[in-house]
């Protein structure tokens, strides 16, 4: 069986507040070696289909119509074979 | 004047809508389900505040394939005009009906609170009776509201006066701190290019009475019956 492990994060130049929170919290624990930080989101799709260019073509299709917006988001996958 | 006003899994402002147009302003003013599939009938559809469908993956994605979308994205693209506010600007930019995105708000913190707005443009009817400069005062609900889009959009909305509405301070300044979100030039409103879907962070509908802090939420529909004969 296929698996795809979906990334998601905010397009480059888009302010991520959140991201910037979390490098502050990491600095006043001491790791002050994080330059950036960006939050984003995985997404993990246990897939029916076992053809690995069809279930790559499904998943890009999904990311494009749903799981990411492309106005602000970016998004990258890879397929996994799972038992 | 027949107003539809959409309600999806987690809406919450379709009453405060329902409220103002019908029993304060006395529009006929009904509510629709998100599963119908056609909204005939109607002069002007709402889409309220909220979080719909939970607000899961992003604000307003998965309301966007509601079964009701496409007969309302056939009604925006025939004319019909459409507001959405909050909940329902994230909906209508997600479905492609207005341009960008709503992102979190750069403080981090959900914002409930008094803004004031400084009308841009007379691009849409719900402005077309107020002159550009006016301020208005509107509360805003909401976690999400850090208006997005890239440079050439921006441009291009700015060009063509289809900023409808920005932040500013009760003056109509444009201090950095009365921008409530982060949200690009300040915008809390923007118009499609025909200028019949308008979407806008504040809550028209929560500044309906002046016995609730202010009234100027009317005037986006005062404006509207003084273009649009009912």
């Amino acid at each position: 069986m296929l698996r795809a492990r979906v990334t998601i994060t905010l397009k480059q130049g888009i302010l991520d507040p959140q991201g910037d929170t979390v490098r502050s919290a990491l600095a006043a624990l001491g790791f002050d070696g994080v330059a950036d930080c960006r939050v984003g989101k995985f997404v993990l799709l246990r897939l029916t289909e076992s053809d690995r260019a069809k279930a790559a073509a499904q998943v890009e299709e999904m990311c494009r119509r749903l799981l990411a917006n492309p106005v602000i988001e970016d998004f990258r996958f890879e397929l996994e074979e799972i038992p | 004047m027949r107003f539809g006003i959409l309600v999806f899994p987690g809406s919450w402002s379709h009453q405060d809508f329902q409220y103002m147009l019908g029993d304060v302003m006395g529009f006929e003013a009904q509510v629709v389900w998100h599963k119908a599939t056609g909204v005939e009938g109607f002069d002007c559809l709402i889409l309220p505040g909220g979080f719909a469908h939970g607000d899961y993956l992003r604000a307003g994605a998965i309301a966007r394939f509601s079964p009701v979308m496409p007969a309302v994205i056939r009604f925006a693209e025939r004319g019909g005009l459409v507001l959405g506010s909050c909940n329902g600007f994230q909906i209508l930019c997600e479905a492609g009906l207005l341009p960008g995105a709503l992102l979190r708000n750069a403080s981090l913190q959900y914002r409930c609170q008094w803004v004031h707005l400084r009308v841009e443009s007379t691009a849409t009817p719900f402005t077309a009776a107020l002159a550009p400069g006016r301020i208005l005062r509107m509360p805003i609900s909401h976690g999400e509201g850090r208006y997005h889009a890239d440079a050439e959009t921006l441009r291009r909305l700015g060009g063509e006066g289809r900023v409808i509405f920005r932040y500013c301070a009760p003056d109509g300044t444009q201090a950095p701190e009365a921008n409530p979100n982060g949200s690009a030039e300040h915008i809390a409103g923007i118009c499609n290019a025909q200028g019949n879907v308008l979407g806008l962070m504040p809550h028209p509908e929560r500044a309906a009475e002046g016995l609730l802090g202010s009234e100027d939420g009317r005037l986006l529909f005062d404006a509207l019956l003084a273009r649009v004969p009912g």
